[in-house]
């Protein structure tokens, strides 16, 4: 009974993805391609750097990045947080 | 003192941690030219750390790894981070003042395709430093502290 359910979910899901994979766009043809063209137009001029996805992820949405920094901090914190117990017997 | 793995596993440890280091540090110095950057590098030099402390065991790293000088180098990074984040704050936040300015990291780019120029870039190089110590730090940290904890349990 688990199974059949398992499998008709899976067969459910696998459907829907193979209905999307169908209707995708053809290989490099975005929807909007607009911000792509800024970035690789600029940001040899811009930034004076000739990684462009270094360039966007420092300088352009160096912002997003604080806020992955940020999630690495929590993340560091809360393990060793969580760790302390047993680090101090062995101290 | 068995706490670590096999000595083929120490061996070829041996001879891999340190190729392991100096390409972490490449991906991160040349994180504005090459594919890669701070979070990437980061996280080789980190694994490298991880090998470490597979290989020869809690035990064989005491005393060499401190996690407490860990912890403070990356929040050392994380304030560094911030802080060139908020060099530009005169135009906006996270603004590239250095780049093109002439100054440290602020030499010009030829158009198009070129064999790279490592003097340029602004901010980039820096903020990759900053994050690559994080990453590099964070990491190492997480690994030690997991790995003193579940040999603790071990042997409860």
């Amino acid at each position: 009974m688990k199974k059949a359910v398992i499998l008709v979910a899976f067969l459910f899901v696998g459907a829907f993805l193979l209905l999307a994979a169908t209707s995708m766009r053809p290989f490099g043809e975005p929807a909007f391609a607009d911000m792509d063209d800024y970035f690789i137009a600029n940001t040899q001029v811009e930034v004076a750097a000739n990684n462009a996805v270094t360039a966007v992820v420092f300088d352009y949405r160096g912002f997003d990045t604080l806020g992955e920094a940020t999630v690495l901090f929590a993340a560091v914190v809360s393990v060793l947080a969580l760790f302390r117990k047993l680090r101090e017997d062995e101290t | 003192m068995n706490s670590g793995m096999s000595l083929i596993v120490r061996t070829v440890t041996r001879l891999v941690y340190g190729l392991a280091l100096v390409f972490g540090f490449y991906v991160i110095m040349h994180g504005h030219l090459t594919p890669g950057g701070g979070f990437q590098g980061g996280a080789v030099v980190a694994s490298a750390f991880a090998l470490l402390l597979v290989a020869f065991g809690a035990a064989g790293i005491k005393g060499r790894l401190n996690h407490h000088l860990l912890q403070t180098l990356e929040e050392i990074g994380a304030l560094a981070f911030l802080a060139l984040g908020f060099v530009g704050i005169g135009t906006a936040f996270f603004y590239n003042l250095l780049a093109n300015s002439g100054s440290l990291f602020g030499g010009p780019v030829p158009l198009g395709p070129n064999a790279g120029v490592f003097n340029a870039g602004g901010t980039l190089p820096l903020m990759n430093w900053a994050v690559g110590l994080k990453v590099m730090t964070g990491i190492a940290a997480i690994v030690i502290a997991m790995l003193i904890g579940a040999r603790k349990e071990e042997t409860e």
